[in-house]
């Protein structure tokens, strides 16, 4: 079994009106399988409203099952008393830095989650220094967060999250509200975490480059699974992926551009190396 | 007609401990009609800027002239300049809300004295410029997605006929879709309106896209003002304050290091296209 697995998830809420009456049910989440493995770097695309953030919520119990079940690291997380146990295991980071941050000095931040497992206090600060040396913040550990750039507040909040030593961080959106070095600083630390400290990643984002060294992406739409595979071969689609309101990245669409002019190069091509091979230019 | 910026500084918390220039020496005219990208990192002094156009913030030392008028000048009008330039804050649909979509972009509009009848069109043909259809007038804006949500807070603010748009990071958030729909409205609403847009970004690539004229800001200061190419052309200096060119600007460059005849300052894709296409015919 996977780290993370769902059976036929789905999910529904409930509209109501002023008075509390039923205006109708929305199903965001339709009958979803997903089978992640351990050390796995996932991305999970899709439009506005298409489901992604209601499927993540559910891998950190912050969301329960309509029908269906969701196990992570084997444990089903609608079961009570699996609750802090998955939690632990899968943690995740949000879009805004300045709404999960909540310490006065970094180093307190980051020490929140541990503390609250009831860690001893000693292991704690072993966890607080590792986790912000992964991040590449650990010569911010005494400053307060309030001055750190957005890309620093956000490497301080994947922080506090491995400092739970999970298995799995779930990171919905972490850079849509950064400037380009902080996406870029943000990436570097989320790609580092699974290269090095083997946690499973599961990136939403709608950034098309960030994406790239994922090994499987999954594409949502109206709540279900409408496409599955390596970047390469969901890069590949590059008008399917515009019917579904998304995008590829630009050295993607300008080989695709050259394609269509006739221009005898594959599709899928997702680095500026590949396209100098490509077009038979460099070194040979 | 137009802004312009005579030496503005601006210090937060001037005097005490916590003192800090967020603007510094900042000399800037802003002509009728243009498209202007505002760029730099977070805490360059972007927002202090737009802030100082509509007078929300006032210079601690130098002067800010709208259409000639120094603009805090005892006498001035600066409520009637809010009307006139508007700006649409990011994530601008936390402030939404009415009971309807209608009511919200009515309000602006109504707050200006106008009488109902006017105040009605104005929001129509607010609406209708943002490209949301009728259905959804009298919905509540909470029942939307967030680029239809976005769409009509942007509404909110044309409804009051602005000469100038300000808008900060309108499509942070959104799909890529989403992005594209609402930046090809705004170009579109330019051209049929002839106001000044300035667009405050973080991305390069729609920056390049829509822009003919990119302001740089960097530690409270103008670092380049040019038109987008020669500003990407320093693509090494932006990298040090944390911005970059457009990915397509890279992958030409690459394309030249490996022998491939091309210029490289080129900034969409639809001109490295050509520039491809020519150097693999010569």
């Amino acid at each position: 079994m996977g780290i993370i697995e769902t059976k036929d998830l789905v999910f529904e809420y409930i509209r109501r009106d002023e008075e509390g009456n039923v205006e109708g049910i929305t199903r965001a989440v339709d009958g979803v399988n997903l089978n992640v493995n351990q050390g796995d770097f996932i991305a999970i695309l899709g439009h506005n409203g298409s489901g992604k953030s209601t499927l993540a919520k559910h891998i950190n119990a912050i969301l329960y099952p309509t029908e269906g079940t969701v196990w992570v690291d084997g444990k089903d997380t609608s079961d009570d008393a699996n609750l802090w146990e998955v939690r632990q295991k899968a943690g995740m980071v949000f879009q805004n830095p300045d709404n999960q941050i909540i310490g006065q000095v970094v180093e307190e931040d980051v020490g929140f989650g541990p503390e609250n497992l009831g860690v001893p206090t000693e292991e704690i600060w072993e966890r607080v220094k590792e986790s912000l040396k992964a991040v590449g913040m650990y010569e911010f550990r005494k400053h307060s967060p309030n001055k750190l750039s957005g890309g620093q507040k956000q490497r301080v909040s994947i922080a506090g999250v491995i400092a739970m030593h999970p298995k799995c961080i779930v990171l919905d959106e972490p850079t849509a509200m950064l400037d380009p070095n902080g996406r870029k600083e943000v990436i570097r630390a989320t790609r580092a975490l699974n290269d090095v400290e083997e946690i499973t990643v599961i990136l939403i984002t709608h950034y098309m480059e960030e994406i790239i060294h994922a090994n499987k992406v999954f594409v949502m739409d109206k709540g279900k699974v409408a496409m599955e595979g390596t970047p390469k071969e969901i890069f590949s689609q590059v008008d399917k992926l515009k019917s579904l309101r998304l995008d590829v990245p630009q050295v993607t669409l300008l080989a695709h551009e050259l394609r269509k002019s006739g221009v005898a190069i594959p599709e899928g091509i997702l680095t500026r190396e590949e396209l100098v091979a490509a077009l038979g230019l460099g070194k040979r | 007609m137009s802004i312009i910026l005579d030496h503005v500084n601006y210090i937060y918390e001037a005097g005490t401990a916590m003192e800090y220039a967020a603007l510094k020496d900042v000399c800037l005219t802003i002509p009728d009609g243009q498209f202007i990208g505002l760029i730099g990192h977070t805490g360059s002094g972007k927002s202090t800027l737009v802030q100082h156009l509509n007078g929300l913030l006032a210079p601690t030392s130098g002067n800010v002239y709208y259409n000639g008028a120094d603009i805090h000048d005892s006498d001035y009008n600066r409520k009637e300049l809010r009307s006139k330039v508007g700006l649409v804050f990011q994530y601008p649909e936390h402030q939404l809300f009415e009971i309807d979509v209608f009511s919200d972009v009515c309000y602006g509009p109504k707050n200006l004295g106008l009488d109902k009848k006017e105040t009605e069109l104005r929001a129509y043909a607010a609406l209708k410029q943002v490209g949301l259809e009728d259905d959804f007038f009298y919905q509540s804006p909470f029942d939307l997605s967030g680029g239809q949500k976005r769409r009509v807070a942007i509404a909110g603010v044309l409804a009051m006929k602005p000469e100038v748009l300000i808008l900060d990071e309108p499509t942070a958030g959104l799909d890529p879709k989403g992005r594209d729909e609402i930046l090809d409205q705004i170009a579109k609403l330019r051209e049929e309106t002839g106001m000044t847009v300035i667009l405050v970004s973080h991305s390069m690539e729609d920056v390049a896209k829509y822009v003919d004229r990119i302001i740089v800001m960097n530690k409270g200061q103008v670092m380049f003002d040019d038109v987008p190419k020669e500003v990407f052309r320093h693509y090494k200096e932006l990298e040090e304050v944390g911005l970059a060119a457009p990915q397509v600007t890279y992958i030409m460059q690459a394309l030249k290091e490996n022998g491939l005849p091309v210029d490289t300052d080129i900034t969409t894709i639809e001109e490295a296209k050509t520039a491809i296409l020519q150097a693999l015919n010569r």
